[in-house]
This record gives structure tokens, sequence and C-alpha cells, in this order.
């Protein structure tokens, strides 16, 4: 029998992604700035509180005061600069667990981000009017749920777009393949970004996936996909708002790849010094995605290292500020946990809280 | 002989059985070059090679189903689930078709499976991470359930989970994971299942549990002598199978019954252990049988689960409702 070639045949080279800004802030040749200055001031500091957030989280966890959490550290540029292409208004996240600058430019506040790091059942309210779905703790499990919201605005007529994160890790669970075929079929204005982050814990890339390119992925759903360098801001904003626009016209979903990188512990449980490789941490320290941003305004005379410190500074108080404010929050009382089980609780299980507080006090 | 954690004891069993059977090989998420986010496989890729422990990508449902079809190949898989929260990501291989393989082909395709998984709370992780959800599994008929208390126990139990012809859960507390020890012995033995054990003999008042909430029965014990009361407390070790005639004599020797458990209260596995004292030794009852555990309501953040997780000084009060009845 004579042999015969497939016609689709994996990629053997990964592709380049899409790069506006070098890792010295210049911009690349050809391109021009997605984004006003003044909007890349907005993000240099959005992500430096983000950046801030959890160097101060990390130092009171390392103290016993706080729960475990993800840091985002490294990945700053990677969830802020798709956040930026929506509306806050209008558009939704659905996040994992590593998204803090997304989330507090969709305006959650950081009171809300300290209490739940402090394990307040209160710190998982998301205040009305802030476009975010709940924290989510199973890997995936939000991404159907950013597909039949988008789908939902889209039957009601509104023009509004959802955006699901995820890791490369959680990639590997159904829940994200069903959701890409479902949104595909329905044209969902939809935004899958996938944050490739080189680690699911101990687990690298390679071992995800054989795949040279995620965002392939998009086309055996029937989707455009783009691979974006994940610590561009520029790129990852001009990527996103085209994708944005397509879900706002009508013509369904889209794939991000964010390549970046996960520069500290996978949560404060973690040691990754068994696991990464010192030298590729070094390289990538070199593309840090924040100091890439304020480069490029510093040549355009719009930021300068005494700016960078006093924002640090100003950061510092906030946070400090938010976990006084969760420090100080009144102590949690058996009776939480019974609320909200239920709009109102049953009396069955009226029976069984006089029964339990009976039993603690 | 050597003193080890649940941790320890749990891989030298893993060892011992890869040594022992060249079939067997390990499968889960980080379980390889890291040696487990909690470190029970620590070391055991590196030292039977990367053709026997395997790092697998982040997807419960064909962890399961691809350990079922390894078995099918010939092989014995142990899965590792990071959390059993998890395992409903996996709830139809692990429900529809690891436990039913065995009786849908009429015996004809086995499934010499195992699935660790570790579970239940106290140590500040939230939600799905800290759920004792082992009844579920109950309700799916063809898998049997060990849930160690002890690092002898789940060596011993664990050795008889991989080498049993059926498929086991096998459950370990993430509580007790480093925090109990004990004496286990070197070599090879197995503890077969459905053998209940009794942790302390008593006279007035039986505490029933299995896995962590042992430890919990045994201090309450501790409480009650120093009252003058002598509870009889018993830990399961499997639930499925229940050790039934263990129970029944455990039940009557006292009169009276405590289920100590960490799962929600309502279709929980203590409510199978109610009802089968209630049909088999009602007429040796001297009290209501009485369990306690979490109220209905979901595993909160960890700032909520001092109020949630049960105390002694909860079996200590229903304890003494139990004598007074
Ligand atoms: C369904 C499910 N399985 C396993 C876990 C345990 N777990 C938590 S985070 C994680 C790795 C996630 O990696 P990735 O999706 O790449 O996100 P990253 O942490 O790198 O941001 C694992 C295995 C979980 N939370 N949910
Ligand atoms: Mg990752």
């Amino acid at each position: 029998m004579a042999k015969h070639t497939p016609q689709f045949m994996p990629n053997t080279k990964q592709i380049e992604p899409l790069r506006i800004l070098d890792e010295n802030g210049k911009l690349l040749r050809g391109e021009t700035p997605p984004m006003s200055d003044d909007l890349a001031i907005y993000a240099v500091k959005t992500m430096m509180m983000g950046r801030g957030f959890d160097e101060k989280s990390f130092s009171l966890q390392r103290q016993g005061r706080l729960g475990t959490f993800a840091p985002v550290i490294g990945q700053e540029a990677s969830t802020l600069g798709p956040a930026l292409a929506l509306d806050p208004k209008r558009d939704w996240i659905a996040p994992q667990y590593r998204e803090l600058p997304a989330l507090l430019h969709m305006g959650l506040p950081f009171e809300s981000i300290a209490l739940y790091r402090l394990g307040r059942q209160a710190g998982a309210c998301i205040p009305e009017g802030v476009h975010v779905l709940p924290h989510q703790i199973s890997l995936a499990a939000q991404i159907p749920h950013a597909v039949g919201l988008g789908w939902g605005l889209k039957l009601q007529g509104k023009d509004g777009v959802s955006m699901a994160f995820f890791g490369d890790g959680a990639s590997s669970e159904g829940d994200f393949h069903e959701s890409c075929n479902l949104a595909g079929v329905m044209k969902a204005p939809v935004i899958f970004l996938l944050q490739d982050n080189g680690w699911a814990i101990s687990t690298p890339r390679a071992i995800q996936t054989a795949t040279t390119d995620f965002a392939a992925r998009a086309l055996g759903y029937g989707f455009p996909g783009f691979a974006v360098d994940g610590n561009d801001l520029f790129a990852l904003y001009a990527a996103t708002t085209e994708a944005v626009a397509r879900a706002r016209a009508g013509e369904g979903p889209t794939l991000i790849e964010s390549r970046t990188f996960r520069m500290w512990a996978h949560t404060t449980a973690d040691d990754p010094t068994r696991y990464v490789d010192p030298k590729v941490l070094e390289q990538w320290k070199k593309k840090d995605p924040i100091e890439r941003v304020q480069k490029y305004l510093a040549a355009k005379g719009k930021w300068n290292d005494a700016m960078t410190a006093q924002f640090k500074e100003e950061v510092a108080a906030k946070v400090e500020k938010a976990y006084e404010y969760g420090f100080n929050y009144p102590p949690s009382k058996v009776e939480e946990i019974f609320e909200n089980v239920f709009a109102t609780i049953t009396p069955q299980l009226e029976r069984q809280r006089a029964r339990h507080i009976a039993l603690r006090s | 002989m050597p003193q080890m954690n649940m941790v320890e004891a749990i891989r030298d069993a893993l060892k011992l059985e890869m040594l022992r059977d060249e079939r067997v090989v390990l499968l889960g998420q980080d379980v390889g070059h890291l040696g487990g986010v909690f470190r029970v496989t620590d070391g055991l890729q590196q030292f039977f090679g990367p053709k026997r422990v395997f790092d697998t990508p982040l997807a419960e449902a064909v962890i399961c189903g691809s350990a079922l079809g390894l078995a099918f190949s010939g092989l014995v898989p142990v899965a590792e689930i990071q959390f059993l929260g998890f395992t409903h990501q996996a709830f139809h291989q692990i429900c529809h078709q690891i436990a039913r393989t065995r009786f849908r082909s009429r015996g004809s395709h086995p499934a010499q499976v195992t699935i660790r998984a570790p579970f239940g709370g106290g140590v500040k992780t939230p939600e799905l991470h800290s759920d004792a959800i082992e009844a579920q599994f109950v309700q799916a008929p063809g898998i049997k359930i060990a849930l160690p208390s002890n690092p002898y126990d789940a060596k011993g139990l664990l050795l008889q989970a991989i080498r049993d012809p059926d498929p086991v859960l096998f459950l370990e507390p993430l509580r007790g994971y480093r925090l109990v020890t004990g004496e286990v012995p070197e070599g090879d033995y197995t503890i077969p299942f459905g053998k209940l054990r009794v942790v302390r003999e008593g006279t007035d008042v039986t505490l029933i549990a299995w896995s962590v909430a042992v430890g919990l029965c045994e201090r309450a014990a501790e409480k009650l002598a120093e009252k003058g009361i002598s509870a009889h407390v018993i830990d399961l070790r499997t639930i499925v199978p229940l050790d039934v005639e263990g129970l029944v004599a455990a039940v009557e020797k006292t009169g009276r019954a405590v289920v100590v458990q960490e799962a929600p209260r309502s279709a929980s596995f203590g409510s199978e252990v109610i009802a089968t004292i209630q049909e088999e030794c009602f007429y040796s009852l001297e009290a209501p049988v009485k369990r306690v555990s979490p109220p209905d309501t979901p595993y909160p953040l960890h700032g909520l689960e001092d109020h949630y997780v049960p105390t002694v000084d909860m079996i200590l009060k229903v304890v003494v409702e139990s004598l007074n009845a």
C-alpha cells in the first residue's frame, strides 16, 4: 500500500509569539504603541500593586498569620494586559487564583483580598458591580462558567464579553476542552486566557502537553488562537483587544496563550528549588514585565526611579492598611458556618445549628 | 521496630510492593520528580525510574480512567489524586467504570486498581481540599474503601489494597500525615479488609470512628477515664467492606454508641453505621445511638475551620447525653 500523509500534522517548531515591546522597553520594528501613556502608567501602578500585595502577603504567611495563597509575581502583565482590554462595566472575568492585578483592575477592593487570605468568609463575597466570579478551587471549573456567562449575555442582546483565566495545568482538564467546544459551536463571546507559566506545581509544561503551541488547540475547536509574549503588556493588550472586538461583533471566542513564567513558589506551601532550574529563573528575571513598561515610559520622560520608589511606598502603605483592616475584623463566629448555605436556613439546618452551638459552648 | 509517620509508612508500603511486584506502577500529579505535594512518593521515581513512576497531566478523569486501562493491559496501577475533593473530576471513571467493570463484564474484566487520596480537614486548606466525602463512594458498589488512622495500619492496609483483586480507594488523613507516628514493622505484612480494630477496651460506651476521628476518640476516652467513664473505642479501618460482626459485638458490649466523623452529618457513613446498629442490635441498646460530626454545611475557609470540625469536647458532651439517656 502506498504511504499516505495525514492532512493535519503537529507543528514541530514553536511559533514566534506576538511581541511589541522588547525586553528593554523598546518598540519592536514596525510596531506602534497600542495604548496611551496614561494607560501605561496606570498599568505600571496596578502591576506594582499586585506585586506589592503578594510580597507583603508572603512575609505575613511566613509569620504564620495568613493562609496559603498563589503569588502572581512574574505574571503581572500576563494577567493585567488582557484585563485592560475589557470594560469592567459590561465585561466579566472568571479567575483561577493567580490574577491579582486583573482583579484589582476590575474593582475588587484590597480589603476583600486581605480578608480572603486571612481565611475570612466575608472576603469571599464579591462586592456588587464587580464583574468577577468567585474564587475557584477546582481547576478549570470556572471555564464552563465563563462560556455560559458570555453565551447568556449574548442571548440577552447584551454586548458583554467574558474572559476565563486558567493555567497550563488547568488546560489539561476536560472542563477546558468541553468549554472550547461549546463556545465554538455557540459562537459565545468568550476569551480563553491560558497562562502558560511553565509549571503546574512541579509538573513542567512538557508533561502537560505534547503540543508546541497551546494556541494551536483553538483550530480544533473552530476558532482563532493567539500566542503572545506573556511578559509584554502591550502585546497582551493588543491581542486581547482584537479578541474582544471579535467577540463583541458576534464572531465568537478566541484562545490566547500567554507565555510567561511563575517567578515564585506555586503557593506558600511549595518549594520550587526542588524542581525549577535556577538558570532558567535567571533568564526570566531579565524579562520582568513591570520593568519593561517602566523603561518604555522612562524613555519618554514619563517615569523614573524616584517614582518607582515613591509608588512602592504608597503600595506598601495601602497593603498594610488592608491587612490592618483584616486583622481588626470582628472575630469569626460559629453561626457563620450556617450562613448562605441556602437563601433561607432550612428548619433541619436550624436544628443542627442549635445542636452544634450547644455542643461547642 | 522503626518509628514512622503516616507519610513514611505509606511510602514504605509502595516501595516494598514495587520491589516485590514489577507490574506495580505509580501515576498522578506531581508524584514523580517532586515526590508528591505531601512527599508520599518522595524518591520513588529516582529509585525505580521513570517507567514505574509517572507525572501526569493535570486531569483526574484520565488519571483514573487510564489506570483502569493499565490494569486491563496487565499492570497494577496505583494512582494518586492530590486531594479527595478532586476525585469528582473523575467520579464517572471511579464509580461507573472502575467500580463496576467486574460486575459489568461478569468477571472477565476485573480492576486491580488502587486510588490513593488524602482527605479531611484541620490543616487550613479551603473547601474541597478538606472535604471528607468517603460516603459518596459507598454508593458505588464494587470499590473497597480503606481509611487508615495510624502508620501501622496504613502500611498493612495499603499492601492489602494493592494486592486486592478488587479496586480500592485508599484514603489518607491529611491532618495525620506527619502528626500521627508509631511503630511500623520493616517487612511485609497485610491487614485484612473488613476487620475492625479495637483501639481501647471499655465497658460504658462505644466510640466508633475511622481515619483521623479515631485519634479524637482516643483523646476523648482518656478524658472520660479521668471521670471514671470507660469508653470502648473502635477503628473501622475499612468502610467497604464494613465489619458488621465486629461492630455489633462492640456495641453490644456497652449498649451505648457514639459515631464520630469528619464528614457532614446527613447520608454520611455514620448514618449507615447507625442504621446497621439499629437493625442488628436494637435490643441491646440502652440509649439512642448518637453522632458527632460537622453540620450539613460546606467546609469553610480556614478562619472558620475551628468552629466546624468535631472536637474532643463535643464527644464528651454527647457521651454524657448517651449515659444519661
Ligand atoms: C481539579 C483540581 N485538581 C488538582 C488541584 C490541585 N492543584 C492546585 S493548583 C495546581 C496546579 C495548577 O497549575 P496551572 O493550572 O498551570 O496554574 P498555575 O498554578 O501555574 O498558575 C494543582 C495540581 C486542584 N486545585 N483542582
Ligand atoms: Mg501553570
